[in-house]
Parts: structure tokens; sequence; C-alpha cells
């Protein structure tokens, strides 16, 4: 088990409704929580993964969503158990979608 | 003027006769339908095999001589040596147990799977020499120039009381390796589920045939081509959207062959929603060269395949098949025949497109899935997976490709070669690498080439979660090299790309991301797909689908 937590600037999150959960903790995917941030330029993470050393490819698959979405004044809590980053990718979209209030 | 040596021209025949007086005088003669009792299998084989022959011990991709094969590995290596197998798969442990057994030292085949750890142990061992890893054409080809056989041991569903042969529904190689056999003064012993007074269909005539053993169980058969839609992912149908739209639609492909996993199982389950709510119904996927994909079924059944070709059968189909014979080619007597050596011809010369998945991509495009410590080979994929130059018929498909790839006055076309993957496999492997594993592979190989299963130059698309990398339109090896990178997701060659450039590609519509296709990557949900089960296969069958009891969960 290893914890990362990182912070990105981001434009401000455009509407904002109730927190949203998505997605599962099975093998290969991953469970991601958007909730209110303190900051409205920053897009807050923290992941807790079974798979250790891949904090770089983190880094960089976050951040590739934080600078492509509006995900500003957002805490996003990620349990992961060994998803690839296109799972990633595809489940912080939708979770943002439903953080603000529209589904799909 | 020099005589000529005075030599025979009839070995191969008197040879013939000998190993048939052997078995004879063994009262192996073969009466009652070239019957041979099943506890006197070994003596035949010690018979009518000699050390140093060319064996084919039929082993298809599904269907297996496993009876045959497990006598010939209990034969005695001082009778038995040094003999040399030319098949398309090695599939089974026995196969295996003839070269550790001391029995056989040398191989030519297509495709290992299962056996790929054990085959590459005997090599670096050196207790096996391997010819060549082929596409299945290259070795049936050469069963008719330099590797005829000796002796074929084929598998066949039924004999009669003459010796003729029933080959049911799983038809595969047999033909070509009974064909090669037959003519060249070989032997040819097939091993049958059953004894049949009268059969069905003759598909190998009985004077093609010399001896017919009752095998102690049916011969094993392989569910090789059966994908739970259970397991297909959400990242999967993404990718089957973009290809979908983004190649199948612009190219409007209509003849096409589709790998065996799940990537391409989620194409074929969109066909009856997706496809259809984009209008392609009837313009799209209509001729197939494919085996019976039980993921197929929901597009059968919907109406937008009007034919299916196959290489061999598929466990459970059988039924479906005979009730739908004017979708697959079927006998009189209703039972499918396939025809691996036909259908991979479909499939190099017929097919506008092949699509499928691999383990491995390098920056040049090449493609294996050859890993470390495994030699698999690579099944049909690179006959499919090549874009054949004698190519003379034109198709919209193959003409657009051509006029993309050598400008608007090209004299020929191109076949579509796509490969689909999600740039990282399971535990973080990533698909994308600066050097293929089949480099080191060929050094511990001792082999002359690296094992590629699709060349890089006949690779057209690249479709990744990230997007579709068109290498038609690239015009430099540098272009092509960043439109690999720039689909090459969070890999570390993907993250090394050259980002102006790959902005560039994607300007000149050389890359497409998914937005760009108009397509919103979280509508990418399993509900899309025709079937979420194999439960859902069954009731799309109305009730004719039969899945084998593993894939059974209710």
């Amino acid at each position: 088990m290893e914890t990362l937590d990182f912070r990105f600037d981001s434009a401000p999150v455009s509407r904002a409704a109730n927190p949203a959960l998505c997605g599962v903790v099975g093998s290969g995917n991953l469970e991601i929580l958007v909730k209110a941030g303190d900051a409205a330029t920053i897009c807050q993470i923290s992941i807790k993964t079974s798979a250790r050393g891949f904090g770089e490819t983190w880094r960089a698959v976050l951040g590739s969503f934080a600078a492509a979405h509006a995900a500003g004044g957002t805490a996003i809590a990620i349990n992961d158990m060994g998803a690839t980053p296109a799972v990633v990718s595809l489940r912080l979209a939708q979770a943002l979608a439903e953080y603000q209030g529209g589904g799909q | 003027m020099n005589a000529p040596l005075p030599r025979d021209w009839d070995t191969l025949r008197q040879s013939r006769g000998r190993r048939l007086e052997r078995a004879a005088s063994l009262g192996l003669a073969g009466k009652n339908g070239k019957e041979i009792p099943v506890d006197r299998i070994i003596d035949l084989l010690e018979a009518v095999i000699q050390p140093g022959d060319r064996v084919c011990l039929e082993g298809n991709n599904q269907k297996q001589a496993d009876f045959l094969s497990e006598s010939l590995a209990d034969c005695s290596p001082e009778r038995i040596n040094h003999l040399s197998l030319v098949q398309s798969v090695l599939a089974l442990p026995s196969h295996v147990d003839l070269f550790e057994r001391g029995l056989a030292n040398r191989l030519d085949f297509s495709f290992s799977g299962p056996q790929g750890a054990r085959l590459a142990k005997l090599v670096q061992e050196q207790r096996i020499e391997i010819g060549a890893i082929h596409t299945y054409l290259e070795l049936f080809g050469r069963y008719f120039l330099d590797l005829t056989p000796n002796v074929a041991l084929i598998a066949a569903q039924a004999a009669d009381a003459e010796g003729n042969l029933y080959l049911g529904p799983n038809t595969e190689d047999t033909p070509a390796i009974v064909e090669a056999t037959a003519f060249k003064g070989g032997i040819v012993i097939a091993q049958v589920n059953e004894r049949l007074e009268k059969l069905p269909r003759v598909d190998v005539p009985a004077d093609w045939v010399d001896f017919t053993v009752l095998a102690p169980k049916p011969n094993y058969i392989e569910p090789l081509f059966t994908r739970d839609p259970a397991q297909i992912t959400e990242v999967q149908v993404l990718m089957a959207m973009m290809a979908i739209k983004g190649i199948y639609a612009e190219y409007g492909v209509t003849r096409l062959n589709h790998g065996i996993g799940f990537d391409t199982a989620a194409i074929e389950l969109l066909l009856p929603t997706y496809a259809a709510d984009l209008g392609l119904k009837g313009k799209i996927c209509t001729h197939w060269a494919l085996n019976p994909h039980p993921t197929l079924i929901p597009a059968i059944e919907a109406g937008f395949v009007e034919s299916v070709h196959c290489f061999g059968s598929e466990v459970g189909m059988d039924a479906y098949i005979s009730a739908r014979s004017d979708i697959f080619f079927t006998g009189a007597d209703g039972s499918m025949r396939s025809n691996r050596a036909f259908s991979q011809t479909a499939g190099l010369y017929a097919c506008d497109m092949f699509i499928g998945s691999t383990l491995q991509m390098d920056m040049a495009g090449n493609s294996s899935t050859a890993t470390l410590g495994r030699i698999t080979g690579f099944g049909g994929a690179p006959n499919m997976g090549s874009d054949p130059h004698g190519r003379r018929h034109a198709s919209p498909a193959w003409l657009k490709a051509g006029r993309e790839a050598y400008g608007p006055n090209a004299i020929r076309g191109r076949k579509l070669v796509v490969q689909m993957v999600e740039t990282f496999r399971e535990h973080m492997a990533p698909v994308f690498v600066e050097e293929l594993d089949a480099w080191k592979l060929q050094k511990s190989m001792g082999a002359e080439l690296p094992p590629i299963m699709i060349y890089g130059d006949d690779v057209s698309h690249i479709v990744t979660e990230e997007g579709i990398a068109n290498l038609l339109l690239c015009r430099s090896p540098e272009e092509r090299e960043q439109a690999i990178r720039g689909v090459a997701g969070f890999t570390p060659v993907g993250m090394a790309r050259d980002k102006a450039m790959v902005e560039n590609l994607r300007d000149r519509g050389i890359i497409r991301r998914p937005e760009d296709l108009g397509i919103d990557p979280r509508l990418a949900t399993r509900d899309l797909l025709a079937a979420r089960s194999v439960k859902d296969l069954v009731r799309w069958s109305g009730g004719l689908y039969a899945p084998p009891s593993r894939f059974r969960n209710w």
C-alpha cells in the first residue's frame, strides 16, 4: 500500500452539486470520491494504491486531467487497485461530471 | 555426352510399401475400414514411422489428434528418433514430451500457445532445433514444397467401414495435411471419435487414408474464441467506439477479420447498438473470415452480417451454425465445413481489414506477442495482418487506404491493418516500448530473425484509449514515430513525445482524439454492449448456443 498526495493548479469547477462517488475497488479498477476542496484554483488529490512505485505516472496522469478539465476547488480521494492510466482518466472524467450534477 | 546416372524414380513409393508390409507382418493390415485395434497403436506407429521422418501430428488451433500424440510419445526412442515435426500448432503437453523423451529434435510450426515456456527451455538446453515460426499459409505452402510429411497423424470425427472420414465442423488443417501426405508417398493415420455405417458426408476419401483407430475418448477441442462479455471493460468500449466511427465507417469496411481478444469482441457487441445508431447497418462488417465467435451472435441476429467463412469451429456453436446456413458454410448434411487454408487465403487476399491486438509495439510499429522466456508463435495474425502486394481487385476501403498511403494517382490499394491496444496491460506493463522483447528472444533462440508478429510497415492504424494514429498519412519515419508516441498515453515512450510535432499531426488529422471524432469518453459504458454476459449471448441465439460449462455461471 502506498499513499500519494498531489496538488495541481486547475481552472475553477463550473458548478458543484453533491459529493460524487464513482467506480469500485476491484482488481484493475478504482474508486473515486469528489468533494469540495479548500482553494478555488487548486485540485487536490490523495491516493491510496495497492501498486507501489508509480508516483511519477500518477503525477503525469493527474496533471493531464487537471490541465484538461476545470477541476479547481475540488478535493479528490482515490482508492486504487492497480487501475491502468486509461481507466483512471476515464473514471476521473466520469466522477467530475457527476460532481457537477450533470451525470453525463 | 555423359550418360544419366541410373536411379530409382519411385523410392517414396517403395518406402511406403515397406512400411505397409512391416505393419501387415504384425497383423496390422488395416482391414474393415482400415481399422487398427486401439491397443495395437504403438505397434503400428513403430512399424510405419522411421528415424528421421517428417511427421505432422495434427495439432490445429482447436482440434487436436491428442490420442495419437500421446501414443507417439509412448513409443520407444530406440525405434523412433530424430523426427522432424511439421505442424501448425504445438499445443499439447504430449507434443513437447516428444522432444523431452528424445523422439523428435526439430520443429517447424506456427503457434505454440500454452507450451511456449517449455519450448523456450528446450531451445536453451539445445534439445530442439526450430526451423522457423511460420504463418499458417506459409507452413501449408511448404507442405507442398520442401516440408512434405512422411507420416500424418490426424483427427477425424468419424470413419465408415471403408475408411472414409467425416471431419465435422472442425475441418481446420486436415485437408491441407492429408493432400500433401497422401499424394507424395506418405502414410495417413486417423484417430476417430466414432465409427458409423453411413457418414453424414465424406470429407476425406478412403483411398487417401491408410489406417484408422477408434480413440478411447473424443479428440480434445479448445474453446479458444469464446470471450465472456462480462469481462469487457469501459476502456475497451471506448476504443471500440473510436474504431467503428473513425475507421470502419470512414473506409466503409465490409470484408474483414477480427483478432480473438476482448478489444475486438467489444466491437462485435457494439455493432447492433452503437454502429446501428450511426446508421452503419449494411454499410460495414457484412462479410467475414472469422471463427464462429459467440460474441458475433448479436450482430448476426441484428442483420449486420451476410457471410462468415471459418478457419475452424467453436465449442457450443454447432447448433447455432447449422440453423444459420445462409451465414455460415455448411454441407448438405447441415454441419459446418471449416477450412483453415482457404479462410487464411480469404483473410490475406479478400479482406479489406485486419484488426487485432498485441502485447508489445515498438516505435516503428513492429508488434509482437513474443515475450522473454516464451516462444509462442502468432496464429493467424501475420497472414491477415499483412498487406498482400499481389492483390488486384478493387474495393472502396482498399482504394481509399491506397490513396492515403501512395497519393491520388496510386496504382494499387492498401489493406487496412489495425492494431488496437490499451497503452498498459495488466500489472502496468507498457505495450509501447523502445525495443521489443523479440530481439532478446532472437538471441536466446539463435534465430536468424526476431519473432515479429506484424511488421510495422504493414500497420495502417493504431487505436488506443488516447486516440487513433493513421500511419498511412505519415510522410517520414519521424512522423510515424511521433504518431505512435502520440497515442502511446502515459507509457515512458508516450511521455517522451515531441509535443509540438504531435499537435501538428493532430491538426493534420493523422492523430485523432476521441473529441476529434465527436466521441465523449464518459459515454463509453458497458450499457452499450448488445450482450453483457454469456447468458445474454444464449438469449440472442434463441437458445441455440450451448456454451461450455466453464462459461456458465447460472
